[in-house]
């Protein structure tokens, strides 16, 4: 569904992605974890186009997409989550779907309103709401159903249970097993080594913008030097 | 005033404000989504009225022909609009921002040339609007139907703005995009259709609002930027982005202007008031006063910085003296070798290269846009003109004192504007330009009014244009070396720290209201030099010393040049003010010509001149060998 090859990525003229590759198959949940400023988010933003890539290759779908502008990338079924949610607070709750609102995709059933209030339930008692008026958790929450009404193949979900209640971290480990479910592919990038467990089928750790480990969940648990040198702060 | 006076005054003043909040509407639409201050606004505005002329002279006096007209020229006006951006805006939003205003600039140009083309210099009245001629009697004063059409006509768009703008997919996409608009490019929406679709939106109105004026008001070329200016006014009074504070600010302004012409001349404990002549400083007062106490006007909101991928600036490298000191040895020997229309030519780029460098100094360095610039080159060449004859002063006297007059205007002028930033900053400079422009145009006795000073020449042993050559390098080289001294010097480096982060600047004890304060008399009465060391070689002053074309000249050589290098400045100078005398020499309409190399400097050289000639050289030395 995903692949990416030798991702370089600059800010500036700071260089950040030191040639990053990975794969994510269809339907499965990959989890890209790695401290603060390993180079997680500049990842996502990479294959999303929000950071045009220097260098290197990003696949979806059997299409390169690379040198495409993100509306074009979205469109083509691959939706984005932010890290810092960017809900847009003066607009509804609704309105907020609404701008994510894409056209149905062949071969899926299109998300609905009603059908992402029903995963989100807290959503559904707000609908008139204006972003700005939201707990963290619910524009989490927001955020997520918004990407998913352009009718995603794929989601890059940023850091999805930073800064969460406990509580709320285990309703976004629900609704990720339930986005699996319905058949989509997750990307997501994470500090939190135990939610990563919770969803993910494999997983890649990231150091100073290039991928040092990827493999199994079980095998990142039968390492514990793995977690000692990457993941402990 | 009689109650039926105040009512009389009341409708005209609401008469007056449906145009002035159509065409703010568009200007706050443009701005909320795509983040560019559209000077070619106000073009627009105009294109409106002289497109309503023509098409009701082609369509025929009937009532159909004439709102025929109207509709057809506020469409066509959103046509131009949608070229402008496709062929322009679209290639360089990525872009610094400055670098967007430079290009409307230039499309301000182009259209005023566009339109004395096809349209003439005369002044065209157009015909009253057909079956709405006659007069209505509301408490025995006659009032033009039209004017009470036009009072309905301000709040039916503005429902129909809101209707769009919350009940349709379009609007939840222009108001998301005015927070965010990568966020909104990330779910699939394709800025640049959506840029463009709020492009058209916005110059039909402000074509609508130029159009509905025919009965009322000559088309003329002085409309772009007077209207353009008023326009500011409105969105700012009203708040950036809020276009019910739009419709506000507009009611508030017009209904003030028709008060100052209501109530005339009145004598208040023997003081003669000519509250008629107030009407173009009225509106910038109140401007000035809103922005004191909200600084975010009326209903706006502090708006949040737009996530767009720039780099910040780099930083400036120190000038070199020696090539400097090469420069000014080549200046030092040109009279020996030139003619007399080189020194002369000479002179006046030095009197721009400061102007540019103290704009540059505040702009760049200092962080804080002025559109207004030329307030204090006007003010520091009428001091000079003024000291000199109104005072009798000797020459050398006048030019040693305008400066200070200049600087004690930024005294007071700085203090209210260190306390903005942004844009609204950039509009208040412009606010207090604008007021004093109205001051020197509309006070006769003392300034010559529109006519100006005359007289103004140095004394004799500084008569010979070829030693007034020399005093003009003195002050000018003088002036420049300074700000670049103070640029490299800690108070230089305090103001760079505040452009960049106010908030940490603040953090370790610096009161940085205070140094931008002092930057901004600085820069006052050295751009006070320049007016006064120019005024002198001209031999006259008038008013457009100080005008809004005057200021964005400064603007134009400034972001030519390339507002990160040091020596842009005075390059964009040199070249702006070379071209224009070349260009202006050969046609009629240089400023189309202008505009059109501005244009293509832009869409090639996205840095500025010499920030671009920079890159090709290093360019050329990394090339593989």
């Amino acid at each position: 569904m995903l692949q990416v090859r030798n991702l370089h990525a600059f800010y500036g003229r700071a260089h950040i992605l030191h040639g990053v590759s990975l794969d994510a198959g269809a339907g499965e949940v990959v989890a890209l974890l790695g401290r603060n400023g390993a180079g997680k988010s500049t990842v996502l933003k990479a294959i999303m186009g929000l950071l045009p890539p220097a260098e290197g290759e990003v696949a979806f779908d059997g299409r390169r997409v690379e040198r495409l502008p993100p509306y074009r990338i979205a469109r083509l079924g691959l939706g984005y989550v932010p890290e810092e949610r960017r809900i847009f607070t003066d607009l509804t709750v609704s309105e907020n779907l609404e701008v994510g609102r894409q056209a149905a995709r062949a071969g899926l059933p299109p998300w609905t309103e009603d059908k992402l209030f029903a995963l989100f339930p807290n959503l559904a008692a707000m609908r008139e709401r204006p972003g700005g008026r939201m707990s963290g958790g619910e524009q989490q929450m927001l955020t997520i159903a918004r990407t998913l009404m352009g009718n995603p193949r794929c989601v890059l979900l940023d850091e999805p249970s930073e800064g969460l209640a406990p509580i709320i971290v285990e309703q976004m480990a629900r609704s990720i097993r339930a986005l699996k479910g319905e058949g989509l592919t997750v990307l997501l990038s994470e500090q939190n080594l135990h939610f990563s467990q919770a969803v993910a089928d494999r997983a890649y750790i990231i150091e100073k913008g290039q991928i040092r480990f990827g493999g199994s969940m079980a095998e990142l648990a039968a390492d514990p030097s793995l977690r000692e040198q990457y993941l402990s702060v | 005033m009689t109650f039926a006076s105040i009512l009389i005054q009341l409708l005209n003043g609401l008469a007056a404000a449906a145009s002035l909040f159509l065409v703010s509407a568009g200007l706050s639409l443009i701005f909320g989504v795509t983040r560019i201050v559209n000077f070619a606004h106000g073009s627009l505005y105009m294109l409106g009225l002289y497109g309503a002329y023509t098409l009701i002279q082609a369509l025929g006096r009937t009532p159909l022909g004439f709102w025929s007209a109207v509709l057809l020229a506020a469409l066509l006006v959103g046509l131009a609009g949608v070229l402008i951006e496709v062929l322009i805006l679209r290639r360089i939003y990525r872009a610094p921002e400055l670098f967007q205003l430079l290009a409307t600039f230039a499309v301000v140009l182009v259209i005023k040339d566009i339109a004395l083309f096809v349209w003439g210099a005369e002044d065209l009245v157009g015909p009253r609007a057909p079956g709405l001629g006659m007069a209505v009697e509301i408490l025995g004063k006659r009032i033009p139907a039209y004017d009470l059409l036009l009072i309905a006509i301000g709040p039916v768009v503005l429902a129909a703005l809101w209707l769009l703008l919350t009940r349709t997919r379009w609007g939840a996409l222009v108001r998301a995009a005015t927070q965010d608009r990568e966020m909104v490019g990330a779910l699939g929406v394709d800025q640049a259709k959506l840029f463009t679709s709020v492009f058209f939106v916005g110059s039909v109105l402000a074509g609508l609002g130029g159009a509905l004026q025919i009965p009322r008001e000559p088309a003329n070329l002085e409309l772009d930027l007077s209207v353009i200016a008023d326009a500011f006014v409105v969105t700012v009074v009203g708040g950036l982005g809020s276009i019910g504070g739009a419709f506000l600010a507009a009611i508030i302004i017009g209904v003030a202007k028709a008060f100052c012409i209501g109530i005339g001349t009145v004598t208040w404990f023997g003081t003669e008031i000519v509250f008629s002549k107030l009407t173009l400083v009225v509106e910038f007062l109140i401007m000035a006063l809103v922005l004191v106490v909200r600084p975010y006007g009326l209903l706006g909101r502090p708006q949040a910085a737009q996530r767009i991928a720039t780099d910040p600036a780099p930083p400036l490298t120190a000038p070199s003296w020696k090539i400097a000191a090469i420069w000014l040895v080549l200046l030092v020997a040109v009279p020996l070798a030139a003619d007399r229309y080189v020194t002369i030519l000479l002179t006046d780029i030095f009197c721009f290269a400061l102007f540019a460098v103290s704009l540059h100094f505040i702009m760049g360095p200092a962080g804080m846009v002025s559109f207004g610039h030329a307030a204090y080159f006007g003010l520091g060449a009428y001091a000079a003109g003024l000291l000199f004859k109104r005072a009798g002063l000797p020459m050398e006297a006048a030019l040693v004192l305008a400066p200070l007059c200049a600087g004690a205007f930024a005294v007071v002028y700085g203090w209210f504007c260190v306390r903005l930033s942004g844009v609204y900053l950039a509009m208040l400079t412009l606010a207090f330009a604008q007021i004093s422009w109205s001051i020197v145009f509309q006070w006769d006795s003392f300034t010559g009014g529109s006519n100006g000073v005359f007289g103004v020449w140095p004394s004799a042993w500084l008569a010979d244009k070829t030693t007034y050559y020399y005093l003009a390098l003195a002050c000018c080289g003088a002036g420049i070396a300074l700000l670049w001294r103070v640029l490299f010097s800690p108070f230089g480096f305090v103001l760079r720290a505040g452009r960049d982060s106010p908030l940490r600047a603040e953090a370790i004890g610096i009161d940085l209201r205070g140094f931008q304060w002092a930057a901004f008399v600085l820069v006052g009465a050295l751009a006070g030099l320049a007016g006064a060391v120019y005024a002198f070689s001209k031999g006259s002053i008038s008013p457009s010393a100080i005008s809004i074309a005057q200021s964005t000249d400064g603007l134009i050589m400034v972001l030519l040049g390339g507002v990160e290098t040091l020596t842009g400045p005075i390059a964009g100078a040199a070249i702006f003010t070379w071209l224009r005398d070349e260009v202006a020499r050969r046609t009629e309409f240089w400023r189309a010509v202008m505009g059109l190399v501005i244009l293509a400097i832009v869409l090639l050289f996205p840095q500025g001149l010499v920030g671009g000639l920079k890159a090709l050289a290093a360019r050329w030395r990394e090339r593989p060998a």
